[in-house]
């Protein structure tokens, strides 16, 4: 639930999604579930020239089985804090 | 039809346009009417969208389908309007890469 409750933190803010069929989306972070499925909003697809399917899209759900990379704002990581709560989880605590 | 619930599900696209990308890199686009917890859609009046770096975008009338969540990738709502000002038999692109794990 560690980066569940993470990525919850970050709505709101600017990442880029890259999937695992190489397409990258970069959109405001809406929401986030349990299986880290992802919904951004105003989106738009990184290389539009060579990716046009998402022309008319706004909006967008991203499957969580699909993401392979998210790339997010340098500001928004406390890496410390990150640090002690994964090894707090790794401890079952 | 109950959804993970809330503003995470995908509640919100229900009855609108959704342009659907599958693991195999097809896209298609239709009516979500359905939908539950494993991304599982039910798609009204779809068409599929042929990408082609050779020709325009070819339009495959689907009818009515039912999608397994395994093979969603992108689940993206369409803005009518943008959607209606593009001229596709104008549009030239690479198909989408299969998606691999």
């Amino acid at each position: 639930m560690l980066f569940y409750s993470y990525f919850k933190t970050l709505v709101g803010k600017e990442v880029t999604v890259e999937l695992k069929n190489n397409l990258a989306i970069t959109g405001t972070l809406h929401s986030v579930d349990q299986y880290l499925n992802i919904k951004l909003n105003n989106i738009r697809v990184v290389d539009e020239r060579k990716y046009p399917h998402m022309l008319s899209v706004r909006a967008c759900f991203v499957r969580g089985s699909v993401v392979r990379y998210v790339q997010l704002p340098p500001g928004s990581v406390d890496v410390e804090l990150l640090h002690d709560a994964t090894r707090r989880e790794a401890r079952g605590g | 039809m109950a959804g993970a619930g809330g503003e995470a599900g995908l509640a919100q696209y229900v009855d609108t346009t959704v342009s659907v990308i599958t693991n195999d890199g097809r896209t298609i686009v239709g009516t979500l009417r359905g939908y539950d917890q494993a991304t599982n859609l039910i798609l009204d009046e779809c068409h599929e969208r042929v990408y082609s770096s050779k020709s325009g975008v070819e339009q495959l009338v689907l009818g009515l389908y039912v999608i397994r969540g395994d093979n969603i990738a992108v689940i993206g709502e369409v803005d009518d309007d943008k959607d209606a000002a593009i001229d596709f038999s104008q549009v030239r692109a690479a198909p989408l890469k299969p998606v691999t794990h």
